[in-house]
């Protein structure tokens, strides 16, 4: 599934990098500890975090991240934005909380795991 | 110049973690049995134990270095070092203006204020043991702008620390120092002068880990001088 069609079902607000919302998912992490993403969070991944530190953006263009959605309407910091569009990352916003945004995505065939 | 041996990341009984012995004069004693020098107090988000262990050190020539260690709305834990109780006071006015919630002794466990004597003279309420809504810049520049030093805490581990939070060191971040928990973790090559401290919660932590720095007396700005590498002072291997 490309961005785009994931940012139309989920209701998403783009934030940041909104030239850059083509490209294929090829799965899902959800995680707030950084460390956590970078060791295990994979190329091409949605990252699903309430953390809005500008690190986000660092931590997904370091992992070539697809994108970040940011859970509970959590709006990322100034700095986060101008990193991320430096970055050509998307940052998305979704009203939900991560549980409910986690399983939608999980219905829409994004998965953890790799094929 | 002499070699004085510090551990400057104490906690007292005013932590909710932190265990009830850790009182004005045991953790005095401890020090000085220890070997210790200097030592700082860094209770989660509240100095109001320093004034207490800042007398009990001076009855027994211990210098102590008033401190706050101060949770980020990221769950990274920044400590804040300084020279005058009245700077950190002015830091804990902003934290408490910042902090949310009420503790619970059941589920964190109770937060003595105590005096020099360890007699216990009221208790916080605020919930100590969770975050500010402050981020990490704004706390490191909120030290700063009070006159004190701002340390990154035990960024070998995981937990609440700088790294483990949020991945790496965030450019331009104007720290003074990082501190790890294990000797072996101070060799590591950082970017920023490296302390080691014990993070003591419990009485027989204190002075596990010490740093030890080559400065003319144990006062604060000696210790930022040595962090600074001025005028020969500096941070020196145990």
């Amino acid at each position: 599934m490309k961005l785009t069609e994931l940012i139309q079902k989920l209701n998403l607000s783009v934030r940041s990098a909104k030239g850059h919302l083509e490209r294929e998912i090829t799965g899902g992490y959800a995680s707030d500890l950084l460390s956590d993403v970078l060791a295990n969070c994979k190329e091409g991944n949605i990252w699903i975090t309430l953390q809005i530190h500008q690190n986000i953006a660092a931590v997904a263009s370091m992992k070539d991240l697809v994108g970040i959605i940011l859970v509970n309407g959590r709006e990322p910091e100034p700095e986060t934005i101008e990193k991320a569009e430096a970055e050509n990352i998307p940052v998305m916003v979704s009203e939900l909380p991560t549980f409910e945004l986690v399983g939608k995505l999980y219905n829409l065939g994004v998965s953890g795991l790799e094929e | 110049m002499r070699k004085v041996r510090a551990d400057l990341h104490l906690h007292t009984c005013l932590s909710p973690c932190a265990d009830t012995q850790m009182q004005a004069t045991a953790i005095v004693e401890q020090a000085k049995k220890m070997g210790l020098d200097m030592i700082g107090i860094c209770d989660h988000n509240s100095a109001e134990n320093v004034t207490a262990l800042v007398k009990a050190g001076a009855r027994e020539s211990l210098a102590v270095i008033p401190g706050m260690e101060v949770t980020s709305s990221e769950e990274v834990h920044i400590l804040g070092l300084f020279d005058s109780e009245t700077d950190l006071m002015l830091l804990q006015d902003m934290v408490y203006e910042n902090l949310p919630g009420e503790n619970s002794d059941e589920a964190f466990g109770p937060q003595y204020v105590i005096d020099e004597w360890d007699r216990i003279i009221g208790t916080n309420s605020k919930l100590l043991i969770g975050a500010t809504l402050l981020t990490v810049e704004q706390i490191v520049d909120a030290i700063h702008e009070r006159g004190g030093l701002a340390i990154a805490p035990h960024v070998d581990r995981e937990r609440f620390s700088l790294i483990g939070q949020l991945g790496f060191i965030p450019k331009g971040l104007k720290l003074d120092a990082l501190e790890v928990s294990t000797p072996s973790a101070a060799s590591k090559k950082y970017d920023y002068p490296v302390i080691c401290s014990s993070d003591a919660h419990f009485l027989e932590d204190i002075g596990r880990n010490p740093s030890c720095f080559m400065v003319e007396e144990t006062s604060f700005h000696e210790i930022g001088k040595a962090l600074r590498q001025e005028l020969g002072r500096r941070v020196v291997s145990n």
